[in-house]
């Protein structure tokens, strides 16, 4: 197994089990400029540490959730359900 | 007789670095100690020190499964790799060193009408810039590969496949070795155990490094850091359009050799060659979620085994000798990103996700020529890191959504 994630409505689960959708950016305001667009869309802080990231319990609930996530060591820190 | 038992050195060990270089290169991979190696070559440039923060070669530059083909998608990316195996056509002289490069044949198995579809575009991409490659059926493919299960009793059965006689397998440790030893030669530093922790500037332009031996002055940076691009390029305040992820690949016992071809099948994400030893070398998908662990994970090799007995049942009770993982530094577009940044004087190599490995002699050409010139070679333009900020990508889903 490589690592286990607690889905907020499952429980602790095989991380194969969810879809990663990444890390959680910041949307731009209305009427981005190209640039401001771009960045959103392509540009990513890619950290080794703590991460928030959003997950997707593909094989499970179905639920989108967010995990905080230590890269170098895959040890998830945290789990909760959006606001 | 006793000569075979002194210890030949490849590179020098240096002790001391010096205060400063003209180029300090971060990464001592393949695409580090090949932009070295062109920078002496081609260019004279000889004051030049190459920084890897483990032992040389302690990245993907030894962990990834050896393939290098041209067979891409875009023409920008088709040409670019095709210069690229030409170059390792040549290296081995070049280097004077044996890389054991076996041009044996590499096939793209096409198990649907999608999958037959994204192999005759490539092919017609491939024909127009005189790159050998073809749609061929099963007849031919039996031909080349009698060992394969090609029979319609399995799920994906096999329907063509796109074939590129000129792709190849290497040996990657003698591609990192032989640079290094011509790097070298040509009077170029060596620092293994030399992190880079800082990039220092003025006025918007590179003026040096500090590392964990302390600070060096230089007019030119180049990180080839492959998975960690994103970390030392945070050094010079340079974001970059990449996400981190692990990328595995397994060997089993030697065997018989059976296996003279390369197997790639995009549908079931894994690709098999059999090495000089005898021993498979099978490789998958990246993982899904970004990470810098390097362990290897049971998930892949259940994944990764299976699909291998679709095509090759006969290895049913072959034993796993050795599992392994590097990182790849993906890009959304499955195109490098070569060359410029806004920082004066700081240039990168990165973007390389799983397929960074054959372009080595023509990234390390590129990058040399544009450190000597000041101009961006026009083999490279389109891959500069501004194509994310104008929304001019160079999508190679195609040819390179699975790895190698
Ligand atoms: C399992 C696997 C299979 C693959 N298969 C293929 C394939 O079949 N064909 C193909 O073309 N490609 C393949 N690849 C991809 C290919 O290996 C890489 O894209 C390529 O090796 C990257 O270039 P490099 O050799 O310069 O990188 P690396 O060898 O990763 O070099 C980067 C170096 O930078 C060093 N570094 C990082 N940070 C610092 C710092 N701060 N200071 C100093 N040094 C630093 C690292 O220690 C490392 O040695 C594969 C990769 C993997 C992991």
């Amino acid at each position: 197994m490589s690592f286990l994630l607690a889905c907020p409505n499952c429980g602790p689960r095989d991380v194969n089990e969810f879809h990663c959708q990444g890390e959680v950016t910041i949307r731009p305001k209305a009427s981005p400029s190209r640039r401001e667009l771009s960045e959103y869309l392509y540009f990513r802080r890619n950290v080794a540490g703590v991460q928030r990231e959003w997950w997707y319990h593909r094989m499970g609930c179905e639920a989108w959730f967010l995990a905080e996530r230590d890269t170098r060591t895959n040890e998830v820190l945290s789990t909760e359900l959006p606001e | 007789m006793k000569d075979i038992f002194r210890v030949r050195r490849m590179w020098r060990p240096r002790s001391e670095l010096k205060p400063r270089y003209d180029v300090v290169i971060v990464g001592g991979g393949t695409h580090g100690l090949a932009t070295a190696y062109y920078l002496a070559k081609n260019h004279g440039i000889t004051n030049v020190a190459v920084l890897e923060k483990s032992y040389i070669g302690s990245g993907a530059a030894g962990r990834n499964t050896t393939i290098i083909r041209a067979n891409y998608r875009t023409p920008e990316g088709a040409e670019f790799y095709k210069k690229s195996v030409e170059l390792y056509e040549e290296l081995g002289a070049d280097l004077d060193f044996n890389l054991l490069f076996s041009q044996q044949g590499h096939l793209t198995l096409a198990h649907s009408d999608r999958g037959i579809i994204t192999a005759t575009e490539r092919a017609e991409v491939n024909q127009l810039l005189g790159i050998d490659s073809r749609v061929i059926g099963r007849d031919e493919i039996r031909e080349l590969c009698p060992e394969m299960d090609l029979s319609d009793d399995v799920t994906w059965p096999v329907m063509a496949a796109l074939y590129h006689p000129r792709g190849g397998i290497i040996r990657h440790d003698a591609v990192v070795w032989g640079y290094a030893r011509g790097v070298d030669r040509r009077g170029i530093e060596i620092h293994p155990y030399t992190e880079v922790t800082g990039i220092d500037r003025e006025n918007g332009r590179v003026t040096g490094v500090q590392t964990n031996r302390g600070p060096i002055s230089c007019g030119t940076v180049i990180s080839a850091t492959a998975g960690w691009s994103t970390l030392v390029c945070d050094l010079a305040d340079v974001p970059l359009p990449i996400t981190t992820h692990i990328l595995q690949a397994f060997v089993t016992e030697p065997m018989k050799p059976f296996l003279d071809v390369i197997i790639v099948s995009s549908q079931m994400h894994v690709y098999i060659s059999q090495t000089d030893r005898g021993e498979f070398l099978i490789g998958a998908e990246i993982e899904p979620y970004t990470t810098y662990r390097g362990t290897s994970t049971f998930p892949f090799l259940e994944f990764a085994a299976r699909h291998t007995l679709e095509l090759f049942p006969q290895l049913e009770r072959v034993k796993v000798l050795r599992q392994w993982t590097g990182l790849c530094d993906v890009s959304p577009d499955y195109s490098p990103i070569l060359g410029k940044t806004e920082v004066e004087g700081f240039h990168v190599s990165a973007g390389w996700g799983t397929y960074g490995f054959k372009a080595a002699p023509i990234v390390g050409t590129t990058l040399a020529e544009l450190v000597a010139t000041g101009d961006t070679p026009a083999l490279i333009q389109p891959f500069e890191l501004e194509r994310f900020y104008t929304d001019t990508l160079v999508s190679e889903v195609a040819a390179a959504a699975v790895s190698h």
